[in-house]
């Protein structure tokens, strides 16, 4: 019936129109790719027969120290979300179902995170860690993060949905307070711990800045720190080995996304609604 | 105190601790540095009052970067949410290649901003880049994009608006498709037209979604600077200097923490007023489904 009542000509140009901006989308990847996967004269002219080569990617790989900047990365990531998950689960849950005095007003005091992120805080945080011995250490990278008041936020709008008759059922067969948050809220919460996940992983494996100013040496600096050191300072203008190293740093993360795309999307929209 | 006052604090401690001491207790302590000159070697710095401030204030340069973010913001900020929201029509109704449309406006969100850097960087160079390529097509000449302080911030606006318009279009495409079936059914029988339909109907119930749009891209417009670091490093001639990185270039290259502390205080009353929007406008006169 829809259909019917608009001209299939306007249709077509706006199928048309969409798929005009998806091309201009997805043209710097494309761009990028042919750059990487061929010899460094094709970087500047298009030519289908131009022959495929990997030598960009393995050059690349040997200029600079990836292997340990992608060790730090995962080490970085896999820190950052684990002491997140449970730093926030423990949080989420007090504020979801406990009552004690000042509890509304200390949640407000947690979402001011939501607007004032660390990101902004370069010159304090740097200070604090300094003084702490811990600059130049993944740790330092990590610290600023790991609370986090929207891992809190997600974690106890979810929670606030799980029925409390099954929390009582676990009360009366014993379960003190932490049997409980572990066999009946963690697991039916997994949905939102597996999108906050994603959307956690996706920025601190991103992230730069910060990065960029904790760090100052090979065994500490995460991949986006280590690609633009290898990008400003060892290269001259090859692009097409810089391209090959820009598209390594992004494939895991890349690959991840093309094979869960659909898990990736509605985690994005599910932390995203609040 | 009550058993569950005190589970509650235990629970509460560890994730308020790191809260407060990377997130409040520097907020506070920017506010207070800012009012003491910078400290050198282990004497204590002298409060100087508003002297920053004024200093500050008498700073060309940062006029320019507030300048420059002020244009970057009113750029960026409504081009990528309207192609945002074109997006998510687009791919919200079924047509040809639906699922590789979607993935390839939202590809840009998954790159790291240092990886987009460095792709544009090569489609800015003069003469190879693509951008010369493509103007070469039409007669046009060799540019340096990112050398002509007339085009070097506007390259950058393009860069944010290719990266984020897709990060957008997800919240739109969630909204969209929780939008009830039988409003566009009675609209249809209705006769009413689509350009009617978007405008009385879907734009009314998205007003939610653009506001939490609007806000985060407001942060975004203040928060992300990589792209700058990478490709012009706030040139040429201060053109690309946006507020964060003039706070970046003072406190890690001139080392100058006070007047750092001073641009953050106001960065952070940018972003206050930004959350006092929110908490304002969107806690009150809108709600979610």
């Amino acid at each position: 019936m829809m259909v019917a009542l608009y001209r299939p000509i306007g249709r077509n140009l706006e199928t048309v129109g969409a798929w005009l901006l998806g091309l201009l989308w997805m043209l710097p990847l494309l761009y990028a790719v042919w750059t990487a996967f061929h010899p460094a004269i094709y970087a500047t002219h298009f030519d289908p027969a131009a022959p495929l080569t990997f030598a960009n990617f393995k050059a690349a790989w040997q200029a600079a120290p990836f292997t340990r900047y992608l060790i730090n990365t995962v080490m970085l990531v896999t820190l950052i979300l684990t002491a997140q998950f449970v730093l926030c689960t423990l949080a989420a849950f007090a504020f979801a179902r406990l009552t004690f005095p000042g509890r509304d007003l200390l949640f407000a005091v947690v979402l001011l995170q939501l607007m004032v992120m660390p990101d902004v805080l370069l010159v304090e945080n740097y200070r604090t860690l300094v003084q702490l011995h811990l600059a130049d250490t993944i740790l330092a990278i990590a610290l600023p993060y790991l609370g986090s008041a929207f891992g809190i936020f997600l974690l106890r709008q979810t929670f606030l949905t799980i029925p409390q008759p099954l929390d009582d059922a676990a009360r009366l067969e014993g379960c003190g307070l932490l049997a409980r948050l572990w066999r009946v809220y963690v697991p039916l919460a997994k949905p939102t711990y597996i999108a906050y996940g994603l959307v956690s992983v996706s920025y601190h494996w991103n992230n730069f800045l910060w990065p960029l100013i904790i760090t100052n040496s090979v065994t500490t600096r995460p991949l986006t720190v280590g690609l633009a050191v290898f990008a400003t300072t060892d290269q001259g203008i090859d692009w097409s080995i810089v391209t090959a190293a820009t598209l390594m740093t992004s494939a895991p993360l890349l690959i991840a996304f093309l094979l869960f795309q659909r898990q990736f999307v509605q985690s994005f929209m599910r932390a995203g609604i609040r | 105190m009550r058993r569950e006052t005190i589970h509650a604090w235990l629970l509460l401690l560890p994730a308020l601790v790191l809260l407060v001491a990377f997130t409040h207790w520097p907020a506070i302590a920017t506010l207070i540095d800012s009012l003491y000159a910078t400290p050198h070697g282990s004497r204590v710095a002298p409060f100087v009052g508003i002297d920053n401030y004024t200093d500050l204030l008498d700073d060309p340069v940062f006029w320019q970067a507030l300048r420059n973010n002020a244009w970057y913001a009113v750029a960026t900020i409504p081009v990528s949410i309207v192609i945002a929201f074109l997006m998510a029509l687009a791919v919200n109704e079924a047509l040809p290649g639906r699922s590789l449309l979607r993935m390839a406006y939202f590809l840009p969100t998954m790159l790291p901003m240092i990886a987009v850097a460095n792709i544009w960087l090569f489609f800015y160079t003069p003469d190879y880049g693509l951008f010369d390529r493509i103007m070469a097509l039409f007669g046009g000449g060799r540019h340096n994009w990112l050398g002509d302080p007339t085009t070097a911030l506007p390259a950058m606006i393009a860069v944010a608006v290719w990266k984020e318009a897709g990060f957008f279009m997800i919240f739109y495409l969630a909204a969209l498709q929780t939008m009830p079936t039988d409003l566009r059914e009675a609209a249809a029988l209705e006769g009413s037209s689509r350009w009617n339909y978007l405008r009385r109907v879907t734009l009314p119930l998205l007003m939610p979604t653009t506001l939490f749009v609007l806000v985060n891209a407001v942060i975004n417009a203040f928060r992300v600077i990589d792209h700058i670091v990478v490709m012009t490093r706030g040139g040429p001639d201060n053109a690309t200097t946006l507020l964060l990185y003039y706070i970046y270039e003072v406190g890690f290259r001139f080392w100058d923490t006070a007047a750092a502390a001073t641009a953050t205080v106001v960065l952070l009353t940018i972003m206050a007023l930004a959350a006092a929007f929110q908490f304002g406008v969107l806690g009150r006169r809108v709600h979610y489904r």
